[in-house]
């Protein structure tokens, strides 16, 4: 396997004058507590993963537990305290000034929850701005922006000032910017938290088909755990600083780790998150029916077709090729059983 | 017992007062105490003690300790004027060259320094002043006399008040459309057809020097103070000490350091005008959002290009504002400097003032006023003005401002043209309208003035009289009664009970100071005009502002009221009413009290404005009249507000109380104006200065404490 683009060895951030001298004191063994009793706040305690080319990320958590402090480490907005960050194999908390300014300009993009554009340029203007930072000539970098402009639909108001969008359009232009400089790393910090429901679907839609189109590596802050379900291939569910777990959505749902990521869990609706290949058995049985279902269906989509059947469903993978089995039981059981509130 | 636990506060604050009038009482006068007229202090008399202090001398009149500390602070003028003197004549002597002699002299480096930057600040005045009205000192700075008297031909012949006023109409109009064109045109034409063109380009010209100098000052250091934690340290005693800092005051030192002139004058304003420009920058650079600053990082921006492309273009409004108060504060300045020799509107006014020409000093005042509401209304408007996309415009539309004014430009030249040959008096009225030959109102107003006293002398007098005998008489009196020890404990005890011990030290520090100093009974005689004055602008401005807070329109004229009021320099409010009232104390506390029951009133009105709709809503809805929503909802939550509105008025008031000295009072400010013509006043200048500033520090910190208390206390910021 080839080298992770980011790669996080025991990352800590803890907020406070004497943070430092406190974490090699407490070698290893962070405990929120007794920092806070010595006016130190933790941040991020003890984060270590790796993320891989073209992989997203999604970091959740409740306000106050760290994910956006990670983030900020990792793009290091602010510096790390303990702990080793690599992106694409470079110590990250090594690189002097110079080679920090080329990594952003270069290699990141970032999308921000309350947008942060700059009210005094026009959208291609804004669009334009990490562009015209890194020297490129003001003619080549409007026609790039143009480009992206049209990319995330926004043509036609190229020439108007940020005022005079909606949440949505805004976002847009936050996103435009953060692809502007074509990086491989992107950031996205609540990026639709601050937009309406409705639309904040239709972002998350849009961000989808985006990615699908761009493929970069992503880590993507959301306090919403139906969107982090929705977008991930891997989640981390963040608590206190600590990563509670960190795993597929289906894993999440399946077999929480702790008591809090369960509470999380409880609510979800499985059907529109597990696929078939999650709950089916991988052996097979004699008793089979003429159905034969993808494994790489939502339960969702088939459910009604196996429910109506009274025997086994075989399960196929993209070969056609018959790699395991599902009843209609398992399927009730997986919607409606195991959850608390049931019990 | 139960009350005294519910009301724990207001037990202490009884105490207080008890332990208070009990020092007042047990202390007696001293037999031989009498209020110091003049500057007795400093005559020789037997019956003074002397005391020797690094080797100066200070003489004083000594009392019980209890009833007046003795001066031990009496020789800090003393030393700051040694000291000035040491820089300036002694200290570091170097070889300079010398320009007009041709030969190498030694002069001192601190006068070597000032001299060039005055010659610098000279060449600046001089160049504007010329483009303006004329001359060929800037020719001459860059040729030489010689030079001049063979090339008649070079002396720039300034610009004809056409010009000037279509100008000023034009930049109005993009700065704030037609209304704000229209009023420019206007008030330019009225000063240059009212023959007050010269003066008042000379004070323009003064502004166009310090504005824009304390601009770039203030914006550097406002952003060195933002990037650096131990800058913004060591700004802020400073900062804090010039909010409350009389103007009068700074001119003495300016006078020893920078000599008497235009020059002087712009390097006292960029003193006086720099601070509020390095809060408002620094203001304003804090309230960037923080993402806007984390997507520059992002964006990879260095340090520098974060600062000019992010963080100041997004700061913009703020720092706009910034400028709108630097020219207010210029503005203030060009009239208080002419005590120190600026030419110019201030220069008349304090001239017809000191003549008693009532008519000429509104004439002059008026024009002031004109220009400061004008700038003030231009730079406002920049301020607010949106920045528009214009990418889409022809070269034409573009330009529109521009070509037009060139077009002015043209036109003007022309009709000056013209006017040299139609006027054959040797008046050019096309170019400018001289002095003594534009219409005078001053006659009429002289006459006004003199009806007024004819008329209604009996009433002022008797008014005047009543004032001055049954109310300020015994309240001066009862100031000048209270010990020096008592006035203390009052002080600090007030301290300790609304800050606890940090506030209480810090107004002991500051009370100190003025009681160690030589002028404790002028700071007691200072303070009993300004509670004077704050107490009645406190009871006009609370209930004007309440009252009109009950319709919007009125709420809004009022504030625009506010606005144009504020506008006036300080000094434009003693021309009426010394033509009402003459040359007493009450034109002093009148004037205190106009000028101080603006901020009185402008903070009722926004105080109540900032109660949240929502409550406003709930109220309604829980079924209160007019008046229990007054009472038991906007007045609770608008009252902090309406104390930092306390807090602005006492520092008007005190300013004003100040500047009343010029029409004659006993306080601080009639020291610092005698400091003006003394040859050793420097020191003795400066140390009233902080004198005059701390007292409106101990009021500060006591209000600013409970405030922020208070605020934290209802949640509302």
């Amino acid at each position: 396997m080839s080298e992770p683009v980011i790669k996080c060895e025991s990352v800590y951030k803890i907020f406070g004058e004497n943070a430092e001298t406190m974490l090699k004191e407490a070698n290893g063994n962070v405990d929120a507590k007794t920092f806070q009793k010595n006016g130190c706040i933790v941040g991020v305690n003890n984060a270590s993963f790796e993320v891989s080319k073209g992989e997203m990320l999604v970091v959740m958590g409740l306000s106050g537990s760290g994910k956006s402090t990670l983030l900020r480490c990792i793009s290091r907005l602010t510096d790390a305290t303990g702990g080793k960050i690599f992106i694409e194999g470079q110590d990250l908390l090594n690189l002097n000034n110079k080679e920090l300014i080329d990594l952003r300009r270069n290699k990141m993009g970032m999308v921000f929850q309350s947008f942060a554009l700059l009210p005094h340029k026009t959208v291609v203007e804004n669009i334009a701005f990490p562009l015209q930072i890194k020297g490129i000539n003001t003619e080549d970098s409007i026609n790039k922006a143009m480009d992206m402009v049209k990319l995330v639909g926004l043509d036609g108001r190229e020439n108007y000032f940020p005022r005079e969008l909606s949440g949505g359009q805004q976002q847009r232009v936050g996103i435009a910017r953060s692809l502007a400089v074509e990086p491989d790393i992107w950031f996205l910090d609540e990026p639709f938290s601050a937009l309406d429901p409705l639309i904040r679907k239709e972002m998350q839609d849009e961000f989808l088909r985006l990615q699908e189109k761009l493929q970069k590596t992503i880590m993507f802050i959301t306090h919403d755990f139906d969107e982090a379900l929705k977008l991930a291939d891997r989640i981390a569910i963040m608590k206190d600083g600590i990563i509670e777990q960190l795993d597929t959505p289906a894993n999440i749902v399946l077999n929480p780790a702790t008591e809090y990521v369960r509470k999380f869990t409880e609510e979800v609706p499985r059907e529109k998150v597990l696929l078939i290949e999650d709950v089916m058995d991988s052996t097979t049985t004699e008793d089979i029916g003429n159905l034969k279902v993808s494994k790489d269906e939502i339960i969702e989509n088939v459910a009604e077709k196996i429910l109506t059947q009274e025997k086994t469903v075989a399960v196929i993978d993209n070969n056609n090729n018959i790699v395991g089995s599902i009843n209609p039981t398992k399927i009730i059981n997986t919607v409606f059983g195991g959850r608390k509130n049931n019990n | 017992m139960e009350l005294f636990k519910k009301y724990p506060k207001l037990f202490q604050w009884i105490f207080l007062l008890i332990v208070f009038f009990a020092l007042c009482f047990a202390i007696d006068v001293p037999e031989t105490y009498k209020f110091i007229r003049g500057q007795a202090e400093f005559v020789k008399d037997p019956n003074q003690s002397t005391f020797v202090f690094l080797g100066k001398e200070v003489r004083y009149y000594a009392f019980d300790v209890f009833w007046r500390l003795p001066p031990l602070l009496g020789w800090l003028p003393i030393w700051i004027n040694d000291s000035l003197f040491f820089l300036m004549n002694d200290w570091m002597p170097m070889e300079f060259w010398n320009e007009d002699t041709q030969e190498y002299k030694t002069r001192p480096l601190v006068l070597q320094i000032t001299r060039n930057l005055t010659a610098f600040m000279t060449f600046l005045i001089e160049l504007i002043r010329e483009i303006l009205l004329g001359g060929l000192e800037t020719i001459v700075a860059f040729t030489s006399w010689d030079w001049i008297d063979a090339n008649p031909w070079a002396e720039l012949p300034g610009l004809p008040w056409t010009i000037v006023a279509a100008g000023s109409a034009i930049l109005a109009y993009k700065l704030g459309g037609r209304g704000l064109a229209i009023f420019a045109g206007l008030a330019m034409t009225y000063i240059s057809i009212f023959g007050q063109w010269k003066p008042s380009m000379q004070t323009l010209s003064f502004i166009l020097v310090a504005a824009p100098l304390s601009f770039v000052f203030g914006l550097s250091l406002g952003i060195a103070a933002f990037k650096s934690k131990r800058v913004e340290k060591a700004l802020y005693p400073i900062l804090l000490v010039m909010q409350t800092m009389p103007q009068y005051a700074v001119l003495v030192p300016a006078l020893v350091l920078f000599g008497v002139g235009d020059h002087a004058a712009v390097i006292i304003t960029m003193i006086v005008a720099v601070p509020p420009m390095i809060l408002l920058t620094l203001l304003g650079l804090r309230a960037v959002p923080p993402e806007v600053i984390e997507a520059g990082r992002m964006s990879g921006c260095n340090n520098w290009q974060l600062m000019s492309k992010v963080l100041i273009p997004t700061a913009r409004r703020d720092i706009l504002i910034g400028v709108n108060q630097v020219i207010m504060v210029c503005f203030s300045m060009a009239v208080i400097s002419a005590f120190i020799g600026a030419k110019g509107l201030g220069f008349n006014l304090l001239l017809a003032l000191n003549q008693l020409n009532i008519g000429l000093a509104l004439e002059a005042g008026l024009c002031i006023s004109l220009i400061a509401i004008l700038l003030d209304k231009m730079s406002l408007a920049w301020a607010n003005k949106q920045v528009d996309y214009f990418g889409n415009l022809n070269f034409f539309q573009r330009n529109k401002n521009s070509l037009f004014f060139g077009l002015i430009m043209i036109v003007g030249i022309a009709l000056a043209y013209f006017g040299s040959i139609y006027f054959k008096d040797g008046y050019n009225y096309l170019f400018e309208v001289p002095h003594n030959k534009g219409i005078s109102t001053a006659d009429f107003w002289n006459k006004g003035v003199d009806w007024i006293f004819d008329t209604f002398f009996v009433y002022i007098k008797a008014f005047n009289t009543w004032l001055i005998v049954e109310v300020l008489q015994p309240m001066r009196a009862l100031y000048l009664r209270m010990p020096a020890i008592a006035t203390i404990v009052l002080v600090v005890g007030a301290g300790y009970l609304i800050g606890g011990t940090r506030s209480a030290l810090v107004v002991c520090g500051l009370t100190l100071f003025i009681a160690l100093s030589p002028w404790w009974d002028r700071a007691l005689v200072t303070t009993y005009m300004a509670t004077f004055g704050v107490i009645v602008s406190c009871i006009i401005g609370f209930t004007v502002g309440t009252l009109c807070f009950q319709n919007k329109h009125s709420t809004k004229f009022m504030l625009n009221v506010c606005d144009i009021f504020q506008t006036f320099p300080s000094f434009v409010y003693l021309i009426p009413v010394m033509m009402l009232f003459g040359i007493t104390d009450t034109s002093v506390l009148i004037a205190v009290i106009v000028y101080a029951t603006i901020p009185a009133t402008r903070y009722t009105i926004e105080g109540l404005r900032s109660v949240p709709s929502g409550l406003h809503d709930a109220a309604t809805m829980s079924g209160v009249t007019k008046f229990q929503r007054l009472f038991k909802i906007e007045f609770p939550l608008a009252f902090p507000h309406m104390m930092l509105g306390l807090n602005q008025t006492i520092v008007f008031a005190l300013f004003m109380v100040i500047i009343g000295a010029f029409i004659g009072t006993e306080d601080l400010g009639q020291y610092i104006l005698k400091a003006l013509s003394d040859k050793k006043g420097a020191g003795i200048g400066l140390t009233l200065g902080i004198c005059v500033a701390f007292i409106g520090l101990i009021f500060d910190n006591l209000i600013r404490t409970w405030v922020d208390k208070r605020k934290k206390h209802l949640g509302i910021d």
